[in-house]
């Protein structure tokens, strides 16, 4: 890792809610140019309060950075707006998906591209790569977003975010309520989209299986802060992630004396 | 019954429901893109139809011109207006927003008094004044080209928002105001532009009222009616406010005709009220949108 060079350095940032409610404490991570790198973590650890860090939008729930530092491509992220960003080449498809409901999918795009651009490349212009990696979205281009599957709204954010040609995408939990087969699809996609584009992927996941077999590095965070970190493959075989984070593939034994043990050696290590 | 008699009420009706149907659209506007509801969309009605007045009257420009500038100086309202009064309230609570934009109507109000004082004016003649006559129904000119004008406009600004890209940015944030940061919409800039193009179509509804029926200093009471229109419609349904623009309009024409000025408000709030009950996110509106 460390040879190569950052697209996004975080370095021990500190975020509070309302003034009051300190989530992120002394989190930081690093995501190689063109790499993949996932982070993982339950319900309510930070991840996405992460990502809005970087993407500078915790302003919107009145989130602050209070300590720490981001730097996207070599320049400090702060002060600078979301559009700016974007416009440099972050992209953040936040949880959700939050495609814009009213309109068409094909609306959907136009406003992307018109967003990316600063509203002067023409229009129209990188459509077809979107349509390439998502020949769906082709079919379903007039239908209003809000009619869409899961599947296909999750194609749509991923579509539009890649029409701002970015260098880094911030992906929040990508394979939320989708079924297994729809998981592989889009993974399989958005590991397309990162070597055939060289875009870098900050892939927040609770789903850690998919995520690490995609990542070439992981974080695992609880409470604001990473616990462990390393390769996939050091992530793996290692017990409390395995059977934390893998589900049942790792750790045997029936379910219910799992859950026992699962919280006597959650609080064991997370004190 | 005269049927004729009524037919041409109606077309009155429908004359003044076009003037509450594009000033519903830009109240319609500032609503989607910034939430906020604003209380002195009368007020930036009644500016249009003295800036009118002082580029067509006071200062003699030919009047294709100060139709021009008074919309310009519209949309510069509505700029300035969201800058300098709504935008540092962002994020603060719905009811002090809306309470700002009362103050702000009271402000306006006395700018014009100070200008060109209280007095009622007459605009400069703007509309054609040949009798208008629908089969065997007359329809008074003004009222006529009032009506075929703001329908015009208002048709000119949906197909603006179908299918101009500025115009699908303002849809998206309007739809989700999170996602268009994070896909890099310059959202303040959006809500510049919505404040401006409403500004405009005040302006616009303002020049038009005002070549009606004259201007004054209280003709913003007009924006009530829209605040109604509004409402009935749902506070971010363009088509709704089109529609239940042109729905009160026609209520109050024929209710004031047959019953008598005095009903025409009665009737009016009468709808506010059965549709408050019924269906308190308006007609067409959203339903999850807090009441005020
Ligand atoms: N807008 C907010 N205001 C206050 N607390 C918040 C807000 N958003 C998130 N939180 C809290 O911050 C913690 C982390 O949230 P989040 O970053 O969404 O976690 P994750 O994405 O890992 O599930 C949670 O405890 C959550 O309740
Ligand atoms: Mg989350």
């Amino acid at each position: 890792m460390t040879a190569d060079r950052h697209i996004l350095e975080v370095s021990n940032i500190e975020v509070v809610y309302n003034h009051t409610v300190q989530v992120l404490r002394g989190l930081s991570l690093q995501v190689p140019e063109g790499g993949i790198v996932a982070l993982l973590g339950s319900n309510g650890a930070g991840k996405s309060t992460t990502l809005k860090a970087v993407s500078n939008v915790l302003f919107l729930e009145n989130g602050d950075l209070t300590a720490g530092a981001i730097r996207f491509d070599g320049a400090p992220v702060a002060g600078r707006p979301p559009h700016h960003l974007v416009r440099d080449g972050l992209c953040h498809v936040m949880e959700g998906r939050r495609v814009f409901e009213d309109l068409t999918v094909e609306e959907n795009l136009i406003a992307a591209g018109y967003a990316a651009s600063g509203g002067d490349d023409g229009g129209g212009s990188g459509f077809e790569l979107v349509y390439e990696y998502f020949p769906r979205l082709f079919e379903r281009r007039r239908a209003q977003a809000g009619y869409l599957s899961g599947g296909e709204q999750q194609m749509l954010a991923i579509g539009r975010a890649l029409l701002g040609r970015p260098r880094l995408m911030l992906l929040d939990e990508p394979s939320l309520g989708l079924s297994p087969v729809l998981v592989e699809d889009i993974f399989t996609i958005i590991a397309r989209i990162n070597r055939e584009q060289g875009v870098a992927m900050l892939l927040v996941e609770q789903n850690a299986n998919v995520a690490l077999a995609l990542a070439s590095y992981g974080y695992i965070m609880e409470s604001g802060r990473v616990v462990i970190d390393g390769t996939p493959d050091k992530l793996m075989a290692d017990d409390d992630v395995r059977e934390f984070y893998l589900g049942a593939a790792g750790a045997g034994g029936a379910r219910s004396y799992r859950e026992v043990k699962h919280y006597k050696r959650r609080k064991r290590w997370l004190s | 019954m005269d049927w004729l008699f009524l037919f041409e009420v109606s077309l009155a009706g429908l004359g003044r429901g076009g003037l509450y149907a594009l000033t519903g659209v830009a109240f319609v506007l500032i609503y989607k893109a910034t939430r906020v509801i604003n209380l002195a969309i009368g007020e930036m009605l009644m500016v249009g139809a003295y800036l009118f007045i002082g580029f067509g009257a006071g200062m003699a420009l030919p009047l294709w011109l100060a139709v021009i500038l008074a919309l310009l100086g519209g949309a510069l309202l509505g700029f300035v207006l969201e800058r300098t009064a709504i935008r540092p309230l962002l994020g603060e609570n719905p009811i002090s927003v809306f309470m700002v934009t009362i103050g702000l109507s009271s402000v306006l109000v006395g700018l014009v008094e100070i200008i060109w004082t209280a007095n009622p004016r007459s605009l400069p003649d703007l509309l054609p004044r040949d009798p208008i006559f629908i089969g065997d129904a007359f329809v008074a000119p003004k009222t006529f080209w009032s009506f075929v004008i703001a329908a015009g406009v208002i048709a000119v600004f949906l197909l603006l928002f179908r299918f101009w890209r500025g115009g699908v940015a303002l849809r998206a944030t309007a739809s989700d105001q999170g996602a268009a940061y994070a896909m890099g919409i310059n959202v303040p800039a959006v809500y510049s532009l919505a404040w401006a193009l409403a500004g405009l179509l005040a302006a616009g509804a303002g020049i038009l009222l005002g070549a009606i029926s004259g201007a004054s200093s209280s003709m913003g009471v007009f924006g009530l009616t829209v605040l109604v229109v509004v409402i009935v419609g749902g506070l971010d349904s363009v088509l709704g406010a089109l529609l239940a623009g042109v729905l009160i309009g026609w209520v109050e024409s024929v209710a004031g005709v047959y019953l008598g000025g005095e009903y025409e408000q009665l009737f009016t709030f009468s709808i506010l009220l059965v549709v408050l009950l019924v269906r308190p996110w308006g007609l067409f509106g959203t339903r999850e949108i807090e009441r005020l």
